[in-house]
């Protein structure tokens, strides 16, 4: 794999970022339930696209950093990525040939998955949620999938990223 | 692919482990922690935007308006607190006389809320005053109704609190009215606490102030918490359900107070 140019990699990783900012921006307090899982989103986008790249690591270290974000349990999203990481490398060659509403079901999927993780570490915290608010996100973030799917691959083919 | 696996699961199991069980990982915690500020600044931007038009964007009359306000309240307040000042003496004076130590009124710092916990379960806010200001672990904080949390994690330049709505805070109170001492424990909603083995006959009744009881050691006697909002006396329950609604704003607070609490003088 050579880059296609000397900005390949910047791209991964400053999505990365705003992913992480959109994730702990402040919301509407009735909104709070809903709120997408950004990195979740970013990270699939990269896994399906750059899957020798993007895998189980990454997800681990952006699983951490999210972790400490958000001041939850070490691990936590760490350990979620990860699962959801290793589902999307498992399925990549799949999901490329899907349409884009087949698509936004496996998000659904794998965010519900994520969240559910997140919960049952945190009911081992003694700070679970008490009802099933808790996957809500799951619908929000497949239904923002096709925007983020389109906007990525837009840059990606812009900058030549791969 | 399979042994990379292996080791990403296990740091995983390592990491959780570690934080949960043993509770090790406060230091990297703090490091890392550093690192995630540029995130907090960034996304703080437009509620900085938000206090810049605020401040700088006012017609004159709402400034003459507000000026007028401030300025009887500022009356009010300055007329109490030349009350205040002779009690205080007074109080002193007593307490000299009862031989234990005076109660020296407490130090705080103004820090500014830079974030609060994307998970609406999770109840914690991000600080922009850290380690260089003297905050350390522990810390209570107060908002100018009541008490809202102590520190948890500090950092060199950020600091995260946990609130007392928190599911994982408790916290010691007493009644104001009668100094019956219990136990309000944050059950993960902003707007209530509840408070714990209060026996069925205990004197207890709505509208009570909880305040501060200074028992555990951490936080410093008198602050309030709570006002009681609801009380279920079951005969066939061994304690008495009660709710109580926090006096401090928990979620429009930006300004808050951290407490530098004095230690009381020696030979009590």
């Amino acid at each position: 794999m050579v880059d296609q140019g000397p900005n390949a990699y910047w791209l991964v990783l400053a999505s990365f970022f705003c992913a992480l900012i959109l994730a702990v921006l402040p919301f509407p307090h009735w909104l709070a339930w809903g709120r997408p899982e950004w990195v979740l989103l970013v990270l699939v986008y990269w896994v399906i696209a750059l899957p020798q790249r993007v895998g189980l690591i990454t997800a681990l270290l952006l699983g951490l950093i999210l972790d400490v974000v958000e001041g939850a349990v070490i691990g936590q999203n760490a350990f979620a990525l990860v699962v959801v990481t290793l589902l999307a490398l498992l399925l990549y060659q799949r999901l490329r040939v899907f349409s884009l509403a087949q698509q936004a079901v496996i998000v659904f999927v794998l965010a519900g998955l994520n969240q559910m993780i997140c919960q049952w570490v945190q009911n081992l915290e003694g700070a679970g949620s008490t009802t099933l608010m808790f996957l809500l996100p799951a619908f929000s973030s497949a239904m923002l999938w096709p925007f983020v799917l389109h906007l990525l691959r837009g840059l990606r083919r812009l900058y030549g990223v791969s | 692919m399979g042994l990379r696996l292996f080791l990403v699961a296990l740091v995983v199991v390592v990491l959780l482990v570690a934080d949960l069980r043993f509770n090790s990982l406060q230091t990297a915690r703090s490091l890392m922690e550093f690192a995630a500020a540029p995130v907090y600044w960034v996304a703080d931007i437009p509620s900085r935007v938000g206090d810049w038009k605020n401040e700088h964007l006012v017609s004159r009359s709402d400034l003459l308006e507000q000026n007028e306000q401030l300025g009887r309240e500022n009356l009010v307040l300055q007329g109490r607190s030349h009350q205040m000042a002779s009690l205080l003496a007074e109080n002193v004076r007593l307490r000299a006389l009862l031989n234990s130590s005076a109660m020296v009124r407490d130090d705080v710092l103004v820090a500014e809320l830079i974030g609060v916990s994307p998970d609406p379960v999770r109840h914690q806010l991000v600080l922009n005053k850290g380690e260089q200001d003297g905050v350390f672990v522990g810390q209570p904080l107060i908002d100018a109704h009541g008490l809202l949390g102590q520190v948890v994690e500090v950092s060199s330049l950020n600091s995260r609190a946990l609130l007392i709505t928190d599911a994982t805070h408790s916290i010691p109170v007493q009644v104001n009215r009668n100094g019956v001492r219990a136990i309000a424990e944050g059950i993960g909603s902003l707007t209530s606490l509840e408070i714990h083995h209060v026996s069925a006959t205990t004197d207890i009744k709505e509208g009570d102030l909880l305040v501060t009881s200074g028992l555990g050691g951490r936080f410093p006697i008198g602050y309030p918490v709570a006002v009681v909002s609801e009380i279920e006396r079951d005969p066939g329950l061994a304690f008495a359900r009660i709710m109580a609604r926090p006096s401090a704003a928990l979620e429009r607070s930006r300004h808050v107070l951290l407490v530098f609490t004095a230690k009381p003088a020696a030979g009590n």
